[in-house]
């Protein structure tokens, strides 16, 4: 692919920004020109958090997704995963935890959780693969490592070597879990089997 | 040659370390902080958090006058402050070159307003550079020094959230030291602004000015790329980059020294072109001057004025394309108080008290969102102290609600201790809340001089905020833990009653220093027996809390709650439990929360 444009998003606290400096470390590598933009909210936690990460073999303008055109969407939680849809291209491939947490407004009752969001993304987008955070942090160990688990999949869609995404992840997570990781990533590689 | 993924900000420090600087000071502000977190990497610099915009402007001019080439950084707001200092220093000029970073953040992403800092730069008469993207940050900084040293002058590198905060490939190079200077001989016609030293000065001004315009159209930075001759673009900084996404082929005017203007490049530029739009987002700053010139643009007429543009703004507005907005109905996620936040305590109970406000800038000012609904107003650094102080006295000191301030501590030094001398010398009666949560936590735990330690991390005189309000002349000065809600209560009831001014300082670690620290939390687990689902411990706004819907209970997510209990001491029933014990909240007051 010539071009190569993923938005992740997320809740803040859930390990988004950490998976976009692996992934855009592992664009470089690839050979491509890579730009990455995010916006630190104004809270530390608690709110949407979203990255752009664009590849190009030739050159990256804009750090921002243009609508319409990325990708992938790789989703941290289910609601961000559903307003995230906008950007995706026709033929994107969204890859998304089921996991469900509820914003203030919703906890409040203010505003209402949209119901069945797996099925309404499916009905328009083909290429959507939800996976059960319940069943995967069971499989892989650690809650921790679901960002990690998240590229792996992204990685099995992407002709990009493998020890090029190990060598970056070596190098950015803590030294005491490499392995944790490093299998996390092995087990979403198996995501679209 | 190395290349390294830097974002605008790294990249800034890598080019304040590349060319030289030697001194380098700030006080945090987003989309800012991180060009002095990454200088004080670089041990050849000094580095400092200085307690507010101004002074850190001042630092960096010491350092300029003395010789040494500086540099300092700021969010666009905090321009504000240190513009005293800043309009003069365009008079006196400098010794060894000096740098402001102004970071603007269209879209008002994490600030309390828009302004377009470009005006200061003709406002001051002071030139300007902004950059594209992270390659261009490093460039400039070491391209701003050098026209700062040739021409006796401050330079702005104007940047704004989309630079400061994108990353893109930079090239590395190695440090290369400034040519020494000895010591500056006694230059005070130069260096000394009294009316009659500044008269001369002010001339000279218009004659530098004169040679930065001719500067600004021989500059190799300011520059065309040809393309077609139907549609023309002039823009500068991140809109260039929507620019070339969105229309390739198209000829380009791309400037980087945005003060002075090139007036006869673009002048050709527009003449060769059957259509020239001015890319350029908030104000209509690059139109304006060259309309003013007689050069004939469009820009505004199609460009929004307000907030961010992006590649889909620009196509649509010049190709006069309105899309469907989509109608999804998808709940907003907005910002909070972190869970085990100290803040959230304050707002408890000021609300079941029901004062009214001022606050500050903050995390704090969270607290202005529901559930909580605590802040009534809140402008800048240091008047959540000041402007209690203009409210009473303009109701004769009896104000039909009862009043009060607050600000963090980190802002206390920033601009409070000011508003608190105030407050004590005019008779207020104020109670001044000092929210001292030991860091300078919205902008991701930056130290100051309450904390103890430096910027380039070596311990320091840990300033107390107590021992400051009592030698301001306050005689009611109190510490709490916010977390302590009946002692809270009744010291804040108290401190209102009070005919002196008062100040209760809040005082308990931000929980992001825990977590930095590694402390390890328990989570508490609501009785889902006992739970009544009356969503009462909701009330005080923590994301750790969660409505089951379908079993009408409340649970704590355990990944979140740190074990806080501020919303357990709200339970009607006692369904929470810690550490395996049942929390039995003393509940003196009787504080009740909202639903």
């Amino acid at each position: 692919m010539n071009k190569i444009d993923i938005l992740i998003v997320g809740v803040g606290g859930q390990g988004v920004i950490l998976a976009s400096e692996i992934l855009s470390d592992v664009g470089l590598k690839a050979g491509y020109d890579v730009k990455k933009s995010e916006i630190h909210g104004m809270s530390q936690r608690g709110g949407s958090v979203s990255s752009d990460i664009r590849f190009n073999k030739n050159k990256v303008f804009s750090p921002i997704i243009p609508a319409a055109t990325a990708d992938f969407i790789l989703g941290f939680e289910k609601l961000e995963t559903f307003r995230a849809l906008p950007s995706i291209n026709e033929k994107g491939i969204i890859i998304s935890s089921d996991f469900r947490l509820d914003p203030m407004t919703v906890s409040t009752g203010a505003a209402q959780y949209p119901a069945a969001i797996e099925e309404t993304i499916k009905k328009t987008h083909g290429k959507t693969y939800f996976f059960n955070e319940e069943g995967i942090v069971k499989k892989i160990g650690n809650p921790k490592a679901i960002n990690i688990y998240i590229l792996g999949a992204l990685a099995s869609f992407l002709e990009i070597e493998k020890d090029l995404w190990t060598d970056v992840i070596k190098s950015r997570v803590p030294p005491a879990t490499v392995a944790l990781n490093i299998a996390a990533f092995n087990e979403g590689m198996d995501i679209a089997r | 040659m190395e290349k390294k993924l830097l974002s605008g900000n790294e990249a800034i420090a890598r080019g304040a370390w590349e060319a030289g600087v030697v001194l380098a000071a700030a006080y945090p502000g987003t989309p800012s902080t991180e060009i002095l977190e990454n200088i004080a990497k670089y041990k050849d610099i000094y580095s400092e958090w200085s307690t507010n915009e101004k002074v850190a402007f001042e630092v960096a001019l010491g350092a300029a006058f003395s010789g040494k080439r500086s540099i300092c950084a700021m969010k666009h707001v905090g321009l504000n402050v240190a513009a005293d200092p800043y309009f003069t220093a365009s008079y006196t000029g400098i010794e060894g070159g000096f740098v402001i970073v102004s970071a603007d953040d269209p879209g008002m992403h994490s600030s309390q307003n828009e302004q377009d800092n470009r005006n200061y730069a003709k406002f001051a008469k002071i030139p300007m550079l902004e950059p594209s993207d992270s390659q261009e940050a490093k460039d400039f900084v070491k391209a701003a020094l050098e026209i700062s040293e040739k021409y006796d002058t401050p330079v702005l590198l104007r940047i704004t959230t989309r630079i400061a905060h994108s990353k893109s490939i930079v090239e590395l190079l190695p440090r290369t030291e400034a040519p020494q200077k000895p010591f500056p001989e006694k230059n005070p016609k130069k260096y000394v602004t009294i009316p009659a030293h500044a008269r001369v000065k002010r001339a000279k001004i218009e004659e530098r000015s004169a040679a930065l315009a001719e500067l600004s159209e021989e500059i190799p930075l300011n520059k065309e790329e040809s393309g077609g001759t139907e549609l023309g673009f002039i823009t500068s900084g991140i809109s260039y980059q929507y620019i070339k996404e969105s229309f390739p082929e198209a000829a380009v005017l791309k400037l980087a020294m945005t003060h002075p203007l090139p007036f006869k490049k673009a002048g050709a530029f527009v003449k060769k072109m059957k259509r020239t739009v001015v890319v350029e987002e908030l104000d209509a700053y690059i139109e304006t001057e060259l309309k003013a010139r007689g050069i004939t643009v469009e820009g505004k007429n199609v460009i929004p004025v307000l907030g961010e543009l992006n590649t889909d703004i620009v196509r649509n507005a010049i190709k006069d394309i309105r899309p469907e907005k989509p109608a999804a109905n998808i709940p907003v996620r907005p910002p909070a108080l972190c869970p085990g936040c100290p803040h959230r305590g304050v707002f408890v109970v000021l609300r079941e008290l029901g004062l009214r406000v001022v606050g500050d800038i903050g995390c704090y000012t969270l607290g202005v969102l529901p559930p909580l609904s605590s802040i009534d107003w809140q402008v800048c650094m240091g008047a959540g102290i000041s402007m209690v102080q203009g409210i009473e006295k303009a109701w004769k000191d009896a104000p039909a609600e009862k009043i009060v301030g607050m600000v963090g501590d980190s802002t206390f030094f920033h601009s409070g201790i000011t508003g608190l001398i105030d407050v004590v010398y005019n008779k207020g009666k104020g109670t001044l809340f000092v929210v001292d949560n030991s860091t300078t936590a919205m902008t991701g735990v930056q130290d100051h001089p309450g904390t103890g330690r430096t910027l380039m991390g070596e311990p320091a005189e840990k300033i107390d905020i107590k021992e400051i309000c009592r030698a301001c002349g306050v005689k009611e000065v109190y510490e709490v833990n916010p977390h302590d809600l009946d002692e809270l209560y009744d010291i804040v009831e108290k401190a209102v009653a009070s005919p002196v001014p008062s100040v209760i300082i809040t005082k308990l670690p931000c929980v992001l220093l825990r977590f930095k620290a590694k402390e390890r939390f328990v989570p508490i687990v609501i009785d889902q027996e006992k739970c009544i689902g009356c969503k009462t411990c909701l009330s005080v706004g923590c994301p750790a809390l969660s409505f089951d819907t379908e079993k009408k209970k409340m649970i704590a997510i355990p990944f979140m709650c740190v074990g806080c209990e501020v919303c357990s001491a709200l339970c009607p029933v006692e369904a929470h439990m810690h550490n395996g014990e049942r929390i039995r909240p003393k509940r003196k007051h009787k504080i009740r929360g909202k639903k």
